[in-house]
């Protein structure tokens, strides 16, 4: 999960990181309100959760509170990537000497969390990490026994003089903390900025949080913002599915994340374009299915769908029993193919039979059936 | 021969009482794995289908003997149980429970090697030795004793090779559900290295997806150092990046993890990758037969 600046701005305050006064608006005169307040110059910054707010002209500063009050009235009306924006961050701009790069986050490979530094912050680390590896320094910590700050005193006195040394490490300290206490994917500073008297200050922020954690923290839920997920998205989560949607016309509805994917990929290589990533999960009660044949029905580009299951958990028999009440509830606009195999079978086939339906055994089959049927619809 | 389990692999369940361990405990046992009793704490003195309920993992070792436990707990007591089992003297533990938080798993990882077990998954379908031993949740009837290893990181899909493998006559030594979670106890490399060396397997496939570099890596080490005949399997080429796929480990992020990638160092390994499932079985011939 992905929350605002402003929200990761608060949390890294709470957990005792400086970051530069300000506050979110929801409109122009707030937004000016807020810069009396805190005092001028002001920088205006969009708050969407997409990348490349700056070049999209999401970022502005102010030097008045009339400039203030246009700066983000122009922001108000931007559109970023389809993400029109709903809040601003005003928050006084900093004279920034230097700025730097600090980060914790989890390497996958090594199966610890790292620590990741640069002194030459403020650029997309990515890029940063591919043209000049050797500016980026990385430190991984002992998931049992913690940080130990005279290793990290050490490896930050890489990056940063002696003077910024203290307020590094303590902040370092901190990020590591707010990573494991509330189930973090990534927690970074950048830029991590240098301002008068040698004060280091976190110049913007970013906090994601692994899915997984999130039912040990009712807070960080709270967080969410509805831009991340679709409508169909959140409604499907809160069915037990999960569920992307993309730019085909082929309906998917499959169990098991690995088999979607696979579903996906030989609709495209026969020709077709999946509309949907849909995993109904282990288990499935007919009631999914209903939701799912629900949720992709709304979709006004959809030409077909297609049922994949493989049984193991689930069983063929209640996926029947799903499609035979969806067919009764809800007016399927489009044809709809079906592949059953695994668990009950025999009588999950029975059951469709009975009302007319068919189903294939083998999924090549299945997937070439769905794209006939969906370019013969166009 | 196969991996990691065998007919005489004597199993405990944790979390027997609950539904899926349960209902799972009756379906291994019908497969003929030797389960030999449950865990769940507090509920020790009771008995699930004939099988002895133990109050801790210790207890139920020192009574049974057992060597290998399966998880069915949910996601938030299963550190718990992970490390119990690792302190209970559990060689071998298979993980089956899902969404256990990445940072919880780093702690347990490392503290499940300090004891010296060897942990599968966690959010996998376990493992098989087909006709043999089944730890897990796979339906055991698409398995057929044979010659082939299979390493996946999906469960499902899994299935889905195993039915096109055992339809083309291509039985399986054993075949492991690592897991779909960015970190995970034994991954391809680890379980590579076993097959190598078990002399009743005479090719592998591997089964991977978007995310991560675990498949680089195991490219890289088939090159280096393994012998026998690999194939391979990716999905989510269709998957697009900073979407999480199902799995929480399958997602594209910063340019890394994608299908293209690991498709091509595959390849550079003399791996060959299928474009669909149901046609690993002549690959994984062709492969058998140039080798004699």
């Amino acid at each position: 999960m992905k929350i605002h600046e402003y929200q990761a701005r608060e949390l890294l305050a709470s957990y005792g990181v400086p970051v530069p006064p300000g506050k979110v608006a929801c409109s122009a005169e707030e937004a000016a309100s807020i810069a009396e307040e805190i005092g001028l110059p002001v920088v205006i910054k969009a708050q969407v959760l997409v990348g490349g707010r700056g070049k999209a002209g999401g970022v502005k500063v102010a030097h008045s509170l009339e400039e203030a009050r246009e700066a983000a009235d122009k922001i108000f009306k931007l559109t970023i990537k389809d993400i029109p924006v709903e809040a601003v961050l005003v928050a006084k701009a900093v004279d920034i000497q230097k700025e730097y790069y600090l980060s914790v986050t989890v390497d996958r490979s090594n199966k610890k969390a790292v620590c990741i530094v640069s002194a030459s912050g403020g650029v997309d680390i990515e890029e940063l990490a591919v043209k000049e590896p050797e500016k980026i320094l990385k430190k991984q910590i002992d998931p049992l026994l913690g940080p130990d700050k005279n290793t990290l005193r050490k490896y930050l006195s890489a990056a940063f003089p002696p003077a910024l040394l203290d307020q590094a490490l303590e902040a370092l300290l901190n990020l590591y903390r707010l990573l494991v206490e509330k189930d973090c994917s990534l927690v970074e500073i950048n830029p991590y900025a240098q301002i008068e008297g040698s004060t280091l200050i976190a110049a913007d922020a970013k906090i994601n949080f692994d899915d997984n954690g999130l039912p040990k923290h009712a807070e960080v839920e709270a967080l969410r913002t509805a831009e991340e997920y679709s409508r169909e998205e959140i409604e499907a989560k809160e069915a037990g599915l999960s569920f992307v949607s993309l730019e085909g016309d082929i309906g998917c509805i499959v169990n098991g994340a690995g088999l979607a994917m696979a579903t996906m990929d030989l609709i495209k290589l026969f020709g077709g374009q999946p509309a949907n990533f849909l995993d109904v999960g282990g288990s499935s009660s007919p009631q999914k299915v209903l939701t799912a044949l629900q949720i992709l029905t709304r979709n006004k580009k959809l030409k077909a769908i297609l049922i994949n299951i493989f049984g193991g958990i689930t069983r063929c028999d209640d996926i029947a029993r799903g499609i035979l009440i969806a067919r009764d509830q809800i007016d399927l606009p489009v044809p709809l193919v079906i592949r059953l195999i695994g668990t009950n079978e025999k009588e999950g086939r029975a059951l469709l039979e009975q009302a007319g339906l068919e189903a294939a055994s083998e999924m090549t089959d299945a997937v070439k059936k769905v794209i006939e049927k969906a370019q013969a619809g166009v | 021969m196969g991996i990691l389990i065998d007919e005489n692999t004597r199993v405990l369940v944790q979390g027997i009482t609950g539904r899926d361990g349960s209902f799972h405990a009756a379906s291994m046992l019908e497969y003929g794995t030797k389960v030999v009793g449950g865990v769940t704490p507090g509920k020790g003195g009771q008995e699930v289908h004939g099988l002895p309920v133990f109050d801790s993992v210790a207890d139920g070792v020192r009574e049974t003997g057992a060597g290998c436990s399966v998880i069915f707990v949910p996601a938030r007591f299963a550190t718990a149980a992970l490390r119990e089992a690792a302190d209970g003297g559990i060689g071998l533990i298979v993980c089956i429970t899902e969404g256990i938080p990445v940072l919880e798993m780093l702690g347990n990882y490392q503290y499940v090697r300090e004891k010296g077990a060897r942990l599968i998954g966690p959010n996998c379908p376990g493992l098989i030795s087909p006709g043999k031993s089944k730890v897990g949740i796979m339906p055991g009837h698409i398995h057929k004793p044979g010659e082939i290893g299979v390493i996946s990181r999906s469960g499902t899909l899994t299935y889905e090779v195993v039915y096109n493998l055992t339809l083309k006559g291509l039985g399986q030594s054993t075949c492991i559900g690592i897991g779909g979670d960015p970190v995970i106890g034994s991954g391809y490399i680890d379980l590579l290295g076993m097959f190598e060396k078990d002399p009743d397997t005479r090719g592998v496939v591997i089964i991977g997806e978007i995310g991560g570099e675990e498949e680089e890596q195991a490219a890289e080490y088939i090159k280096s150092s393994i012998s026998k005949p690999v194939v391979a399997f990716i999905s989510g080429r269709t998957a697009p990046p900073g979407k999480r796929m199902g799995h929480a480990g399958a997602i594209i992020s910063g340019g890394k993890g994608t299908a293209e990638a690991k498709v091509k160092a595959f390849e550079q390994a003399g791996v060959p990758v299928a474009d669909r499932p149901d046609q690993i079985p002549e690959l994984l011939k062709e492969k058998l037969g140039s080798q004699g």
